[in-house]
């Protein structure tokens, strides 16, 4: 959503410089473009661009193993501190070799029930092709979306939302 | 449920050709007809022995309460407070004295006699029209006494449908998602009501997750999404033996399901792998085909009432937008063009609109658009509403809406609205807990 914003306004910016500055128009948009992009990828404190860095909601599997990824708006892409969240999650559920995950794909209210579903199985489904490259097995992973029906902060602002988009590693067994 | 109800319609009169009175539809509420309704007449006995079986005391009267507000509802009528109605209900039921109902400003009047005959409740009524002082219609029905709230609302119907020319849509019910609890600890559960709020039922006691319900548009089955035993998948209701049946045997979620529009078939998503694609399943010889194939999401699918043409959201050009193809996935054609993003489409019971739900700078909007795209218009804007269902006659359009919680998390409510296809006459719709996931049966009686 964000993005698009941004992208209408720098549509509308740019007739209005296409009829004032027409030499200059390349420099002062590629310059619009700059600021957007450095405001958007602003951290909040708790939040990175729109993807929650906190702690607040975040369980541990184990000693040093968070349970949880999160994820910007309307996205499914792993962030780097993602990544290595997931990591831990091989690598502890390498050492732990009888155990199954259940990866709970989760997304915020500010979309349709029906997308979401289908929204959080991607998110989950991200973060079990990553611990696959890591070398964990399929048949210990499950998948289960819960759209927009859990979420775990109830406020409606973007850093509740923020914490909602999540991917969650549940014990199975 | 249809078979349990038998309807008599007796023509008592041959119906003029000619339209007297009508009433302009395409201009929303602006100028609701005054229509009178007087209470309809019971003579004692009947009303004796009504008070005993229905335990109301002036059956008659509750009819004509229903017809009113029905009326009131659409939005097209402005019904006239009985009060200031001078002739007696009995004889205004013979023979209306026109200069009485014309100095109260009434241009239409419904009067009704009801009689318990052989224990069965008959119920004629008359249509009036008061400046030409002319009858446009007159109908009766026998019924058993509990159908008597759909007595009143078949009255409505055959009146709605000689005022304005067009079918209506008040003997129908809604399916939706009743819900209960802390937001980040929904309880779910279906449940459905008469279209008016009355003879509200649950149909599943809350112990799994229940979302999407939606009427079969030829008889009382209805597909949605369970959580049962935490697999996410698309089931099959009938309402009336309560007997459910997990459609398909899919490896993975099913979701977003509805009837093709002759309800032998489910069309829904399934996800796999983290790509939702669109199949559907015969319930007749259980045959499953995947109608789309596309590494996007691709989800709330809805048919054309023709059955041929399928329109649905898909976020394969890198946002939510709507996407009409044919019936068999083939010519897939992308249909919104505005800002924001577009979802849940539905294609109307007349089958030249398309309703959606579109998210623009943090606004829920839910609109209508032509079936190519064209001449969107934007009906109702909040912070978060979705999810429209059409009125059988596709007037009308059932949505749900969210409130925004305050700084404390605390203050969110769920709730069933209704809005004119004009853009006018919205609603909330009464329900007992708060409500989601509305879905609009079709004409229980034709």
């Amino acid at each position: 959503m964000k993005k698009l914003v941004i992208r209408n306004i720098d549509q509308g910016a740019l007739m209005k410089l296409n009829k004032i500055f027409k030499n200059t128009f390349l420099v002062l948009f590629a310059c619009l473009v700059l600021s957007a992009c450095a405001t958007s990828k602003k951290s909040t404190g708790q939040m990175q661009g729109d993807v929650y860095t906190g702690t607040d909601t975040v369980e541990y599997l184990a000693s040093g193993v968070p349970d949880r990824v999160f994820f910007a708006t309307n996205e499914s892409v792993l962030t780097t501190a993602s990544r290595e969240t997931l990591r831990k999650q091989a690598a502890w559920l390498r050492k732990n070799s009888d155990i199954t995950i259940v990866l709970e794909g989760h997304a915020d209210e500010r979309g349709t029930r029906e997308y979401n579903l289908a929204l959080g199985e991607r998110r989950a489904n991200a973060a079990k092709d990553y611990l696959m490259t890591y070398g964990i097995s399929s048949n210990r992973i499950s998948v289960l979306s819960y759209g927009k029906e859990r979420p775990v902060d109830s406020g409606s602002n973007p850093l509740a939302w923020s914490k909602n988009r999540r991917s969650v590693s549940v014990k199975a067994n | 449920m249809r078979n349990l109800i038998i309807l008599f319609l007796i023509f008592i009169a041959p119906t003029n050709a000619l339209g007297l009175i009508e009433v302009d539809i395409t201009r929303g509420n602006l100028n609701p007809l005054p229509i009178a309704v007087s209470p309809l007449s019971i003579d004692d006995e009947s009303k004796k022995s009504f008070e005993k079986t229905l335990k109301k005391k002036d059956i008659g009267s509750e009819i004509s309460k229903v017809i009113e507000k029905n009326l009131k509802t659409s939005g097209l009528f402005n019904p006239l407070d009985k009060n200031a109605f001078l002739q007696a209900p009995d004889i205004a039921h013979l023979k209306p004295r026109f200069e009485d109902w014309n100095l109260i400003k009434a241009q239409a009047l419904i009067t009704g006699k009801v009689k318990n005959v052989d224990d069965k409740l008959r119920v004629e009524f008359r249509l009036w029209d008061v400046l030409a002082g002319k009858e446009m219609m007159a109908l009766a029905f026998t019924t058993v006494p509990n159908n008597w709230r759909r007595v009143g609302h078949i009255i409505t119907d055959k009146v709605y449908e000689r005022l304005t020319g067009e079918k209506g849509y008040f003997d129908t019910r809604i399916i939706y998602v009743a819900e209960e609890g802390p937001k980040t600890k929904r309880i779910k559960k279906l449940a459905i009501m008469d279209q008016d709020g009355a003879n509200n039922k649950f149909l599943t006691l809350g112990n799994e997750l229940v979302l999407t319900p939606r009427f079969n548009p030829t008889s009382q089955m209805v597909t949605y999404l369970s959580y049962f035993r935490n697999l996410p998948r698309v089931y099959l209701l009938d309402i009336e033996t309560g007997i459910q049946e997990v459609v398909g045997d899919f490896p993975g979620m099913t979701f977003a399901p509805r009837f093709s529009p002759d309800g032998k078939k489910i069309i829904m998503s399934f996800a796999k792998d983290g790509n939702s694609d669109i199949y559907t399943m015969d319930l007749e010889n259980r045959i499953v085909e995947k109608i789309t194939n596309h590494p996007s999401i691709d989800t709330s699918p809805s048919y054309s009432p023709d059955g041929k043409f399928i329109c649905f959201n898909s976020d394969r050009s890198g946002y939510q937008q709507i996407y009409v193809m044919k019936s068999d996935g083939s010519n897939v054609k992308r249909i919104s063009f505005g800002n924001g993003l577009y979802g849940t489409p539905v294609w109307s019971p007349r089958g030249d609109l398309i309703a959606f739900t579109k998210l623009h700078k943090g606004k829920f909007y839910i609109g209508v658009m032509r079936t190519d795209g064209s001449g969107e218009r934007l009906l109702t804007e909040n912070f978060y509403q979705e999810a429209p269902s059409w009125s059988p006659n596709g007037r009308v359009l059932i949505f749900y809406r969210e409130t925004k919680t305050d700084d404390k998390g605390e203050g969110f409510s769920a709730k069933l609205w209704s809005i004119d296809l004009t853009g006018y006459n919205e609603r909330l719709v009464d329900t007992p807990t708060d409500a989601s996931d509305p879905s609009w049966s079709s004409l229980l009686s034709n």
